[in-house]
């Protein structure tokens, strides 16, 4: 799928033309070292600051390099965000996909509603939400258990990966053709075993390269966490640009640096998840 | 009318806590309707500088010049594949520090381009990037031997494209190009970061003044429930619009 | 039958007791594979010409030659004097005189059927509206397809939408018709619409060359009939000789399979 799919939505949704397929192969964007030299280039875009730079400062790049192991422990630290707001949105997405397809009138409509907000509502908004209106600290048992902020942004992002999963549990499922529930309900399976044993395993291919499309978005998205005070790489980068003098000509390097990381950690999951879709595809 | 509404907020607020200051307050009535417009100049703005560079980059990318695909394809790659929000402040505080200053009328130094523009810029270009892809996977779906037909009819490249590809392939990424609208609308709240006085900034400064957080991010979520919802649906018309009978699934 | 004055598009070396299709020695080659290995024949005003043969025999290449959608190798053909080899080539003049009509249809999908037939005259011809709706009107009861006029190409039957596209090309009154196996994808039911159109058209005068594989129909409509294989022309003659008297053990091969 070439969308940017925080919606969630899936292909099958959509009414695309008859006659014609969307062809997914993405030969534009494959990656050509060129792209990789345009990347560096913007990384050290202010070499020629530094040439005016003086003896006592570093040069850009010199700062970039000495800065770099703190700044790729930032990074590290929003690679886990992701990884742990993905996991915890994956399994609340699950089940909130399952209530939506669940029989009945209330449990699928309060679903619905749930996936309909937490997907249309920006993300930062939805991270400002949990930041200001969870309780520093919750008591479970008389126990009292300190929410420190990041768990708090991690809870913030999972929120609208648990909808975009829900939505797309919800396309996958859907796009199993009713025959399949049919031939399962004749071999006497209840509902519940037709979904986990017949269904889902048939939509699991289906589901990873949208899947990964969230990851990859939310693994984007972890950088807001500085807007709400959480201490990572965009905060990192703001703090070593002051300790370096807060000098102009080293904004463009430093957060070059920042969409380099992103970038080279972003790139290959994209290529991964569109060889998939072609893979998939073909078959 | 306006009074009542007034009078019925202010109740609210004395009878049960519940604090909505932007209805009976008319100076954050004010801040909450300037973040609003702020939002949506955003909004349409980057729209539409989105959808020129979607076009422009489409058509570079089936163009002659090698380099100029190059060059696109290297734009699309980077744009798709970093933080927004890294990329605003790469051009606003990387390139932007870097422009030199102009003068103002009242003889004050100001940069050439404000927080506004530069996230008008950035966004425009992160959705952009998006745009040329999915225009141009429209393109390739318009089967080549409609282009065929089309010049045996004597129709020239130029035509062909106007009155026979773009409608089509226009249809073919519709649904994809409502996704990245819809997802464009909810980025513009990243300007926040550059201190730009939309919708979530204008709501964040009343709640910090009047302690009501809680009743502020209700406003919050509403207004972007009910702004993505008017997208949505304009867009929904615009598809429904363009359904071609006998082809639509 | 609308057709343009010949005073309309003058053509300076060209009178209509010339051949109005010149096709000599043409050769085309697709990399290192050379589908057309020599072609030549002409093709006088009014005559129907049906072109057979086994696939990939280059049957459907010669056809999309002659109005320039492929370019040649070598050799020459002319369409009322115009020099389709001709790097200069006024690709719209030529277009104006030669109408084609596809195996697959073709037509827009984003357009109804008046629309398909009234789109090129307007755009390309910048003919004037009003105009072209009553030729466009006339020409879709003519295939018989009156009160189709605002029916989508998706909401018509295969037949249906290769009449829309006959009389789409005739929208352009031109002077010669190529017919590019155009009963190829149709239901059996469909196909003989489709033929009866093209039958009608051949008697009204219009010069038609037709790729196809409706051998009875070629031997009823066709004036003469040329066998290629392999790139060559293999046999060509009137049908009653033709189909009667095959020499080459090629075409007979041929003919014992499809007749």
């Amino acid at each position: 799928m070439s969308a940017p799919d925080s919606q969630g939505r899936r292909p099958g949704d959509l009414p695309v033309l008859l006659p014609f397929a969307l062809p997914k192969d993405r030969a534009a964007s494959r990656l050509r070292p060129a792209h990789l030299r345009l990347l560096a280039g913007l990384a050290v875009v202010a070499v020629p600051a530094w040439a005016q730079g003086g003896a006592a400062a570093l040069s850009p790049l010199e700062v970039v390099i000495k800065w770099a192991p703190l700044l790729l422990t930032g990074f590290a630290f929003n690679v886990a965000i992701s990884l742990m707001a993905m996991a915890i949105g994956t399994v609340a997405g699950i089940g909130l996909g399952l209530a939506m397809l669940a029989e009945g009138r209330i449990l699928p409509r309060l679903a619905w509603c749930a996936t309909q907000v937490f997907r249309n509502v920006p993300w930062l908004v939805l991270l400002f939400f949990v930041m200001f209106l969870v309780p520093f600290q919750i008591t479970v048992f008389g126990l009292r258990v300190p929410l420190p902020d990041w768990v708090k942004a991690t809870f913030g992002f999972s929120l609208p990966v648990m909808a975009n999963v829900a939505e797309i549990v919800r396309g996958a499922v859907r796009s199993v053709p009713n025959t399949q529930w049919e031939a399962a309900e004749s071999l006497a399976f209840t509902r519940r075993q037709t979904m986990w044993r017949i269904i889902l395993p048939q939509c699991a291919k289906r589901m990873l390269p949208p899947w990964m499309n969230v990851y990859s978005l939310i693994a984007m998205a972890t950088v807001q966490a500085s807007i709400v005070g959480v201490t990572e790489m965009l905060t990192l980068t703001a703090q070593v640009h002051a300790a370096e003098g807060g000098r102009p000509e080293l904004f463009a390097p430093l957060y070059g640096f920042a969409l380099l990381c992103f970038f080279l950690y972003c790139y290959p999951i994209d290529r991964f998840t569109a060889a998939l879709e072609r893979r998939f595809e073909t078959r | 009318m306006i009074a009542t509404i007034q009078a019925w907020f202010q109740q609210l607020y004395e009878t049960t806590g519940f604090n909505f200051t932007i209805f009976y307050d008319p100076y954050d009535w004010d801040r909450y309707v300037a973040g609003l417009r702020m939002t949506l100049i955003l909004g349409i703005s980057t729209i539409l500088a989105s959808l020129v560079i979607g076009a422009v980059g489409a058509l570079l990318q089936s163009g002659p010049s090698r380099v100029l695909r190059a060059l696109v394809n290297g734009f699309v790659v980077v744009f798709r594949n970093t933080p927004p929000l890294v990329q605003i402040f790469f051009f606003y505080f990387g390139l932007g520090t870097l422009l030199p200053d102009i003068r103002s009328a009242d003889g004050l130094r100001a940069p050439i381009l404000n927080n506004v523009q530069w996230a008008i810029i950035s966004l425009s270009l992160f959705a952009g990037a998006f745009n040329v892809e999915i225009f141009r996977s429209g393109i390739e779906a318009v089967p080549r031997t409609t282009v065929e037909a089309a010049e045996a009819l004597g129709y020239t490249r130029f035509k062909a494209y106007r009155y026979v590809v773009l409608p089509l392939a226009l249809r073919v990424c519709l649904p994809a190009l409502n996704n990245n609208l819809i997802n464009l609308l909810k980025t513009t709240t990243l300007a926040y970061a550059i201190a730009v006085p939309e919708t979530l900034y204008a709501v964040k400064q009343i709640w910090s003044e009047s302690q009501n957080v809680l009743e502020m991010m209700l406003v919050l979520l509403a207004t972007y429930a009910v702004l993505v919802g008017v997208l949505v649906w304009i867009m929904h018309r615009w598809e429904r619009a363009l359904r071609i009978p006998g082809y639509g699934r | 039958m609308t057709r343009a004055p010949l005073a309309e598009t003058p053509s300076p070396n060209w009178t209509p007791d010339q051949p109005i299709v010149r096709i000599a020695d043409v050769h085309k080659s697709f990399g290192t594979f050379e589908v057309l290995k020599g072609i030549s024949f002409d093709v006088r005003k009014g005559e129907v010409v049906c072109i057979i043969g086994p696939s990939g025999s280059g049957k459907s290449t010669l056809i999309r030659c002659i109005n320039a959608l492929v370019p040649v190798t070598a050799g020459s053909i002319e369409v009322e004097g115009i020099d389709v080899t001709d790097p200069r080539l006024d690709k719209l003049a030529l277009r104006r005189k030669v109408g084609m009509v596809f195996q697959q249809y073709n037509l827009f999908p984003h357009k109804t059927a008046l629309q398909n037939v009234m789109m090129a005259p307007i755009h390309v011809l910048g003919q004037e509206k009003r105009e072209v709706e009553a030729r466009a009107r006339a020409l879709l009861a003519k295939v018989r397809l009156a009160g189709k006029e605002n029916a989508y190409p998706g909401e018509l039957s295969g037949g249906q939408q290769q009449r829309v596209a006959i009389a789409r090309s005739l929208a352009m009154r031109p002077d010669v018709m190529l017919f590019d196996e155009v009963t190829a994808a149709l239901d059996p039911e469909t196909v003989k619409e489709v033929l009866v159109t093209i039958r009608e058209l051949a008697e009204e005068g219009m010069t038609c060359m037709l790729v196809t594989h409706e051998m009875n129909f070629a031997r009823d409509v066709a004036d003469h009939i040329y066998f290629t294989d392999r790139g060559v022309i293999v046999e060509h003659g009137p049908p009653a000789t033709f189909f009667a008297s095959a020499q080459d053990e090629r075409t007979r091969r041929f003919l014992s399979q499809v007749l």
